[in-house]
């Protein structure tokens, strides 16, 4: 079945430094177009790290290099022609902890679209707003209140606000850095859900410390270990048969 | 062997010895704590306890017959011809007339000392400059008395002091008393302390010219300052390579926050005066030297709000696409304004307080006119505090204080202003 979907990411021989360094020593995979990938692995591993790699956000990083080749639907994003500015646009981001602007909940979301310059009228700015605040599952608890602040909202309306800001510049990509960690479990159970429907739409890659929240949201699972993909299976594969034993180590928490 | 349970003798004592040691450091704080605050309040009695009366001043409202035989023998009502009469004369009439008795020609004299001469004549000449019709007529005005009559009454000069040691005499004294009782001297709001420039004479000499000029100084200082400060802070912090030689630029600004004053008037003296030849003692170099010295103040503020911004948000805005710009400009700075402008606020309230730079670029001048642009000579409200507290004379004291009490609410307003502003812009988030 998974041979049906065509892939998103071609990752070739990918090893990120720190100055001296070395965070990942050489990752080969292919992520799906459609679908949720989950990358687990113990603290430190080059999970997240790796996530970065995706939309160029470890450029912000003084002293971090990229070598090896990312291929995105077949062209290079580490390209220098490429500007990280468009490619950012592309593959959305949520952070571990919800980072909403201080601003209206319409704001945040409408800043996206407003500095690409994608709506041309008002009318036009409200419709993707709410559009956005609806595929988020949010619409229903703010449609009254989208002039107060959005870091007024609970932590778990926090994170789905986020999602739907990253919706709104219509990305084809939405990477997900650890995005239940700073949830109670209801909100975590809404986001889980936000994602199960967002899987249709979009290619989505999270990184988690859970492994329960791997196996639930996931179909396929990467396990990092001290900086090397150890495997890539489908995520029951890797869940009931892992074929490497410190994959089994892990998940049967013996390390980690 | 160590007894580790937590009740036995030993395990008491070293509680006891904890607990002593947190008892200290609470007894030193408190001491430190109250010693700051006596030497404040210390401050303020002395300074308040001699500046407070320089707010109101003796006054005497007289009679002047404005008789056209003394201002304007030819007939003349030419303003410019009558700015040279004789109004000395017209005074010294109205004076000799309260006590007709007095004949000796020195005890006229002493008469005449009890008003404030240049006050009353230039408020008569000015008076008649702006209506000449007022020749010929008698008219009732009131004018400051003079600065020896107005310590006596005010109980600073004493009475049971020699009267070669003092220099109002007995018999001045005398009238002063008379006047007082027959309500020809009154004690009034001081309005000349606001309205005035300086003066030789301490009873007409007032704040005016310095506060403007004060005010001048700071509006120059904060137009060149806050735009390069902050400036500077956004690039060094977001978009300056960071190597040795943006490190030795950040000692450099750090350092220039703590280079005396002093130091920046001397570069202001070489640079805008010498080197470029601006005028001496205008409000323009004031404020660019000020802005120099206020500068690195306004970078360090702004360098640490903006570091105390969570990165979250810039990642937040770069990760939706905003280039770095956006993100810096349109997420972080906003958040960091707050900070930004308390830092600021607190920089040209030093800059208020500044004195030694001022003095090296010539606002130490003696400046009788109120200045209507930032390029006339002015002086500043510090300045004028030292020029003051130089004089000898008993009255000059009072003033000083007065003047060190109007900089010290305009600096506790700023601050204050500057604290409301932060609490204010911290809710908004």
């Amino acid at each position: 079945m998974t041979e049906t979907i065509k892939t998103k990411f071609t990752c070739r021989d990918v090893r990120v430094h720190y100055g001296d360094f070395e965070a990942l020593h050489g990752i080969d995979i292919d992520i799906p177009d459609r679908g949720v990938t989950a990358f687990i692995g113990p603290s430190g591993c080059g999970k997240s790290t790796f996530l970065r790699t995706f939309n160029r956000m470890n450029d912000t990083i003084d002293g971090c290099r990229v070598s090896g080749k990312i291929l995105m639907d077949g062209e290079d994003i580490y390209d220098k022609n490429l500007d990280p500015v468009l490619l950012r646009a592309q593959v959305g981001m949520v952070f571990q902890k919800p980072n909403p602007f201080p601003k209206s909940i319409y704001d945040n979301v409408a800043y996206g679209p407003r500095i690409h310059g994608m709506t041309s009228s008002r009318a036009e700015l409200d419709n993707l707003v709410e559009k956005s605040l609806r595929r988020a599952g949010l619409w229903d608890e703010v449609k009254d209140r989208l002039k107060l602040s959005g870091t007024g909202l609970s932590g778990g309306q926090q994170q789905r606000l986020v999602i739907a800001r990253a919706i709104a510049v219509d990305p084809e990509v939405i990477l997900m850095d650890e995005p239940a960690s700073a949830l109670d479990p209801i909100a975590t159970a809404k986001l889980e859900a936000l994602i199960d429907e967002l899987k249709e739409r979009y290619c989505i890659i999270i990184v988690t410390h859970s492994m329960a929240q791997a196996a639930r949201v996931s179909d396929k699972t990467a396990f990092f270990y001290m900086g090397d993909l150890i495997e890539f299976d489908n995520t029951d594969k890797i869940f009931t048969n892992p074929g490497n034993n410190r994959t089994q180590d892990y998940i049967t928490g013996r390390t980690g | 062997m160590t007894d580790t349970s937590f009740t036995s003798e030993a395990a008491l004592k070293r509680l006891k010895k904890r607990r002593g040691k947190e008892w200290r450091f609470r007894i030193w704080g408190r001491a430190a704590i109250g010693f700051a605050l006596a030497a404040l309040a210390w401050l303020l009695i002395s300074i308040v306890g001699t500046g407070y009366t320089a707010f109101q001043q003796n006054f005497m409202t007289l009679e002047f017959e404005l008789s056209e035989s003394v201002l304007a023998p030819d007939g003349t009502r030419d303003p410019e011809k009558l700015r040279g009469a004789n109004y000395r004369r017209i005074v010294q009439t109205t004076m000799y007339e309260l006590f007709p008795e007095v004949t000796d020609r020195k005890a006229k004299q002493e008469l005449f000392g009890l008003t404030s001469a240049s006050g009353a004549t230039n408020k008569l000449r000015q008076m008649v400059y702006n209506n000449p019709e007022l020749i010929g007529q008698t008219i009732n005005v009131t004018v400051p008395a003079s600065d020896q009559i107005d310590q006596l009454l005010k109980g600073y000069i004493k009475r049971d002091t020699d009267e070669s040691r003092r220099k109002v005499s007995d018999q001045q004294i005398a009238w002063a008393d008379t006047l007082k009782e027959r309500g020809v001297i009154k004690k009034k709001f001081n309005r000349i302390l606001f309205m005035n420039p300086d003066s030789r004479d301490p009873e007409l000499a007032g704040i005016a010219s310095a506060v403007i000029g004060s005010v001048m100084i700071l509006v120059v200082a904060f137009v060149l300052a806050f735009p390069i400060g902050v400036g500077a802070a956004i690039y060094l912090d977001e978009f300056a390579p960071k190597n040795k030689f943006t490190d030795f630029i950040e000692i450099n600004i750090n350092n220039l926050a703590a280079v005396p004053s002093i130091v920046f008037g001397l570069l202001g003296l070489a640079v805008f005066l010498n080197f470029m030849g601006m005028p001496r003692s205008i409000p323009l170099v004031g404020g660019m030297v000020l802005a120099l010295r206020v500068f690195p103040t306004i970078t360090i503020a702004t360098r640490s709000a903006l570091q105390g911004v969570s990165p979250s948000i810039v990642d937040g805005a770069l990760s939706l696409g905003a280039s770095h710009t956006q993100a810096v400009f349109q997420q972080k700075l906003p958040l960091a304004g707050p900070g930004i402008l308390t830092g600021s606020i607190i920089g040209m309230a030093q800059a208020l307080g500044e004195t030694a730079p001022l003095l090296m670029i010539g606002m130490v001048a003696f400046v009788t006119e109120v200045p209507n642009s930032i390029t006339e000579p002015a002086t500043a409200l510090p300045v004028q505090i030292f020029l003051w507290s130089d004089s000898a004379e008993r009255a000059w004291a009072e003033r000083t204080s007065a003047a060190i009490i109007v900089l010290l609410v305009v600096l506790i307003t700023m601050n204050g202003f500057a604290i409301w502003l932060r609490n204010r812009l911290e809710q908004r988030r």
